[in-house]
């Protein structure tokens, strides 16, 4: 283990009933946090691949931890993102090196597939801030009924010298879809888009 | 019938805070049913009925969390319950918890052994102190802290905790979020004395 991981929090949402309508089957959205020391706090630093290192880490950990929580076959993921927060003594530059560089490759390993960009969101942010991570259908990103959102949180992270990162998967789209577009059935799934 | 419109779990492992990883993190998660409150909108009189008609609730939301938690029924060792009430409700409507939310977490974790390592003696159950609670009217996103106390003596001074509990965009005006609490285990670092779990004996539920 490269992350110093003092707190893992891991959280199912299952929607069941949207505007008065069943939503059969329910949609569930899985979050996995890891609360971690942040090698770089309070120091610049020029080669950031500690942290990068980090990212592929947690890719798998966090993936695994949201396949796992959902009850579901990795192949049955349908979409997902990933986020990050950075505490007061370090730099948004943080949050991109644990997220872009490598994290994808290992998150894709636990959701058995994902031609689509994981999409991301970061930020700089104290004890108990909340993240919008972004999520998108793993093999399709124009799929409509896929875009959506899930709120992270830790209540007590992250501290000045730690970071939150998250990583999010479902079990299906919005729980009401019906705005058109790209279906998940129209998925040709060659170029990550369509 | 009771119409559920969202489950919500959530767990946490803490590893460490400041001081040194201990062999075992601590487990601890919150389970959580949003559901239309009935009474929205208007005073009524007469809301006890409910309290039974959510007790399948309580227990499904018990089972639920045991179930996130990867665990036993007799590996938990502190509880507790909350409710939040949406902006067209009162108060009162999240008093309606305490019955079946007591009886949800009685009923799992009530069990009649002596599986609890440093227990013995004349215990005559399990799940034997009151399931500390707290409730608030609060908006979509509302933060609750849930009391936590060891399940078996109020006074077990290592267990005495909170959970921050915290449902994106629920409860709607018209909704209320009602809450349980489990842990595996005393705080992280507990190392203030007081009534230890192994000096339990009156089985009061206190002490």
């Amino acid at each position: 283990m490269i992350a110093a991981i003092r707190k893992l929090v891991v959280q199912v949402d299952e929607t069941r009933i949207e505007m008065g309508r069943a939503v059969e089957p329910p949609v569930r959205r899985a979050v996995a946090m890891a609360v971690i020391a942040n090698p770089f706090a309070g120091r610049y630093s020029e080669s950031l691949e500690e942290l990068t290192a980090i990212g592929e880490e947690l890719g798998g950990l966090l993936g695994a931890k949201c396949v796992a929580a959902l009850g579901i076959r990795p192949e049955q993921a349908q979409s997902y993102g990933k986020a990050a927060i950075v505490g007061e003594s370090g730099e948004l530059e943080h949050a991109a090196a644990i997220l872009h560089p490598k994290m994808g490759a290992t998150l894709r390993r636990e959701v058995s597939s994902g031609a689509a960009l994981v999409p991301s969101a970061k930020k700089m942010g104290g004890l108990g801030t909340a993240i919008d991570v972004p999520l998108g259908h793993k093999d399709a990103a124009y799929v409509r009924s896929h875009f959506d959102a899930i709120e992270a949180r830790v209540a007590d992270a992250p501290r000045a010298n730690e970071i939150v990162v998250a990583i999010a998967v479902t079990d299906g789209g919005r729980p009401l879809a019906r705005v058109g577009g790209l279906t998940v059935q129209e998925i040709k799934g060659q170029d990550g888009l369509r | 019938m009771i119409d559920i419109l969202r489950i919500f779990t959530q767990v946490e492992e803490i590893f460490h805070e400041f001081g040194p990883p201990p062999t075992q993190p601590l487990r601890r998660g919150g389970a959580v049913a949003v559901i239309k409150n009935p009474f929205a909108g208007r005073y009524v009189p007469d809301i006890a009925p409910f309290m039974e008609e959510l007790k399948p609730l309580g227990l499904d939301l018990a089972h639920r969390l045991l179930a996130a938690l990867g665990c036993a029924a007799n590996d938990v060792q502190g509880y507790g319950k909350a409710a939040i009430v949406g902006a067209a409700g009162e108060l009162e409507h999240g008093a309606l918890w305490h019955v079946p939310g007591g009886y949800g977490m009685r009923e799992t974790l009530g069990w009649k052994d002596d599986a609890v390592k440093g227990m013995g003696g004349e215990q005559p159950g399990n799940a034997l102190a009151i399931v500390p609670s707290t409730k608030k009217v609060g908006a979509p996103g509302a933060t609750i802290d849930v009391p936590i106390t060891h399940l078996n003596a109020s006074y077990v001074r290592s267990h005495l905790d909170a959970m921050e509990i915290r449902i994106p965009g629920a409860p709607a005006a018209d909704e209320t979020a009602y809450v349980l609490v489990m842990s595996l285990g005393p705080r992280v670092h507990q190392r203030l004395g007081g009534l230890r779990v192994e000096q339990i004996e009156r089985w009061d539920g206190q002490r």
